[in-house]
């Protein structure tokens, strides 16, 4: 997704320019940019982009969501920009209204369960819950024996174990326990566990993606930079190789998580294109955080191995959003059953649906 | 950013659907009717010249061209619906393929109007085939150490050299073909080629067919002595085929024959496993699906940017690198994973019929039009670092 697309996404990028530089965040031991960062794109209404208007949110379009995703990927942001919209969008999804403040969704695995019981409270543990630790309020989907329900539940009723991602940024541990939400209402009509799993798997493509976009621009620039046997690195032809390999990781990436961020915007319904479309996007984008990171690395030799250095911001990042909402073994499990369920004539048909 | 490569999330328009089910329509009749076999790959005979004038009768050659040239004046993208169906059904294309996607093209834009009025006609009612004449013994990938000779004369000139790994030499009517008119400047060395449309099957051209390690005879050697060309059939600027060879390529780099070469072998693993695969059978089709469906999606939206008059060079060079780096290892992976076949698969036999010959076609697909090497090259020209 191109740069400046649409006012959403000029406004994050802004702010993210000012607030979010990566070399000044990654100096600082104290974490002080997470304050004001956030404040920004709050007062900027951009965590509750995917809630509407009456629901006390900015009410932007899924597909400016999506861009600003993708271009809080290219800055790796490290505050819970994408799991406040994506508790906005869920609780949207049964109109109830959204609280301010930092929130996150759970269950964030599809191996993972939520019940509804029949007083309204809610139990089950969630792991790998991203920035639960930083969340005031968790947007629940919950199973109950009259179907899928919708739930805002204040944080502070629930137990966090803290844990961090490879990325280093917090991956916890949600347990409720007789939880009583502070809103709970039925999900819509065929809305399903994988539903979410589905949005949330596309959203982190869409971050891997931006990534990547940046592990390759600075790789490119330092290999322009560095100086190696009296010449430099980019004018080997192993260097320009690799570097090519990873700009077509890059692009695969950005172009499987635009389509399917692209399909669910104008989707009615979670049908098998778009299941195609998401799957594969969290698919092909994990592959390519692997194998695009590994070659940011190489080209960067010992100095992108250290904490000073910032290439690790985007690789690491990259590598622990694969396991958020279901890792890529997980989809492929899926993706082929049903693939091989329709059977091998209606691969190709569901293929060039689209 | 230093690279702002663009994939567009192009949807194909409503009309396309419409022509898919014309084309898939057409190619169930085809099959019936015993013109090919979708599932023989491997067939020896890829030339099916009845089956091509009944592919130029339904209007789906030269589908982009002008209408006084023969062609109907439609999209990309629908050319696009055309070209997938045929290729995911293993029609054989080979007689109109290579006319329609780059020499027709190639011949609007370069050719005088008197050819353009006697050939492209004919190109659109799948009546000739072209070959493309750029690899010689000694410079293939280099394709401005050329030497073939093209010597002026009265009228013309007199072409002396050998073109080598020629496609369809051995069945085509024409050839668009780079001879050496001048030698290279100290400034420039990819001076002194220029483009000329070649009529086969004339004195002075001896085609001798080259067997590959497939079985098949599908590139030759074309010896050219003494074979004289008229001075119409240069096509653009004499010395200066360096500023044209370029543009085209994007045409040819991006299509789906760019990963779909043996995407026939997915289908049938996917009938061997049956409806319920265990776990591995189903992360391997799952993982095979998803790089396809990437590629298809890459594909497609360089293809939106052609028909919206972009030049993705870049972008044209990443599908093909990375499109025909996954059909080489897709074979592979699908031999891994037909391993777990059952032994009562009906389609078992076809299946490993189909893996045999795909597994000899693999080495070729990252060399030809353009091998990885030099489609990384391009990259990395886009990229800066060059």
């Amino acid at each position: 997704m191109a740069e400046s697309d649409n006012i959403v996404v000029e406004t994050a990028e802004k702010i993210f320019a000012d607030l979010a530089d990566p070399q000044t965040i990654n100096n600082d031991k104290k974490n002080s940019w997470q304050a004001p960062l956030w404040q920004a794109l709050s007062e900027a209404g951009l965590p509750l982009s995917w809630v509407p208007d009456d629901l006390g949110g900015s009410g932007a379009s899924l597909a400016d969501g999506f861009a600003l995703l993708n271009a809080a990927g290219r800055f790796a942001v490290a505050v819970p920009l994408a799991e406040t919209m994506l508790a906005g969008w869920l609780l949207a999804q049964a109109k109830i209204a959204s609280p301010e403040g930092e929130m996150t969704v759970l269950p964030a695995s599809p191996k993972d369960h939520i019940t509804l019981d029949a007083d309204g409270a809610l139990f089950g543990r969630a792991r790998g819950v991203p920035f639960a630790k930083a969340a005031k309020h968790f947007a629940v989907l919950a199973r109950g024996k009259d179907g899928m329900s919708i739930a805002l539940v204040d944080a502070n009723k629930s137990r966090i174990e803290a844990g961090l991602n490879v990325g280093y940024d917090h991956s916890d541990t949600v347990t409720l326990d007789k939880v009583q939400p502070v809103t709970l209402k039925p999900a819509p009509q065929s809305f399903e566990q994988t539903t979410l799993m589905l949005m949330g798997g596309v959203a982190r493509s869409l971050q891997i993606a931006g990534a990547l976009e940046s592990m390759l621009d600075i790789s490119v620039r330092y290999s322009n930079e560095r100086v190696a046997f009296e010449k430099k690195i980019s004018k080997f032809q192993a260097v320009q190789h690799n570097l090519a390999r990873l700009a077509g990781e890059s692009a695969a990436a950005l172009a499987a998580a635009t389509s399917a961020a692209d399909a669910i915007a104008n989707a009615k319904a979670f049908d098998d294109e778009v299941y195609l479309e998401a799957a594969s996007a969290k698919i092909r984008c994990a592959e390519a955080a692997e194998k695009g990171g590994a070659i940011a690395h190489q080209v960067h030799g010992a100095i992108g191995f250290t904490m000073e250095h910032i290439l690790h911001r985007y690789s690491l990042r990259a590598l622990a959003w694969r396991d958020d909402f279901g890792s890529e073994s997980h989809w492929a499990v899926e993706l082929g059953r049903l693939v091989a369920n329709r059977g091998a004539d209606e691969l190709w048909p569901l293929v060039a649906s689209r | 950013m230093t690279a702002a490569l663009r994939f567009d999330p192009i949807r194909l328009p409503e009309k396309c659907e419409q022509l898919r089910k014309e084309v898939r329509a057409f190619l169930a009749e085809e099959i019936a009717a015993g013109t090919f076999d979708p599932h023989k790959p491997n067939r020896e005979d890829t030339d099916a010249p009845e089956f091509s004038r009944r592919v130029g009768a339904k209007g789906w050659l030269g589908m982009t061209w002008p209408k006084k040239y023969g062609g109907q004046e439609r999209s990309f993208l629908e050319r696009y619906v055309v070209t997938e169906e045929m290729r995911v059904a293993n029609a054989p294309t080979r007689r109109f393929f290579v006319a329609d996607r780059q020499s027709g093209p190639v011949l609007l834009k370069y050719a005088p109007e008197h050819i353009k009025m006697e050939i492209l006609p004919r190109i659109c009612r799948g009546e000739i085939c072209f070959a493309i004449g750029m690899s010689e013994p000694n410079s293939g990938s280099d394709l401005f150490a050329a030497k073939t000779r093209a010597t002026k004369t009265d009228g013309g000139y007199l072409i002396n050299g050998t073109k080598i790994w020629t496609s369809s030499a051995h069945i085509a009517d024409y050839m668009i073909a780079i001879f050496r008119t001048s030698p290279p400047t100290k400034e420039n060395r990819r001076h002194g080629l220029t483009q000329f449309l070649v009529k086969m099957k004339q004195p002075g051209i001896k085609v001798n067919p080259i067997g590959q390690i497939t079985g098949q005879y599908e590139f030759n050697e074309v010896v050219f002595t003494d074979h004289f060309i008229p001075d119409d059939h240069v096509l653009g600027e004499v010395d200066g085929a360096w500023k044209q060879a370029t543009s085209e390529l994007a045409y040819e780099r991006s299509g789906p024959e760019r990963f779909l070469e043996t995407y026939y072998v997915l289908t049938e693993l996917v009938r061997a496993i049956g409806p319920n695969p265990d776990t591995r059978s189903a992360e391997g089709i799952g993982r095979l699906v998803a790089q396809l469906h990437t590629m298809r999606r890459m594909s497609v939206s360089v293809a939106g940017m052609l028909q919206a008059g972009k030049e993705p060079v870049v972008e044209a060079s990443i599908v093909k690198d990375i499109g025909t780096v996954w059909e080489q290892q897709l074979p592979h992976r699908v031999r891994d994973l037909a391993a777990f076949v059952e032994e009562t698969a009906t389609n078992r036999e076809t299946l490993e019929r189909q893996l045999d010959f795909a597994i000899k076609t693999a080495p070729k697909l990252t060399i030809q039009g353009g091998t990885t090497e030099v489609l990384r090259g391009i990259i990395a020209r886009g990229l800066g670092l060059r």
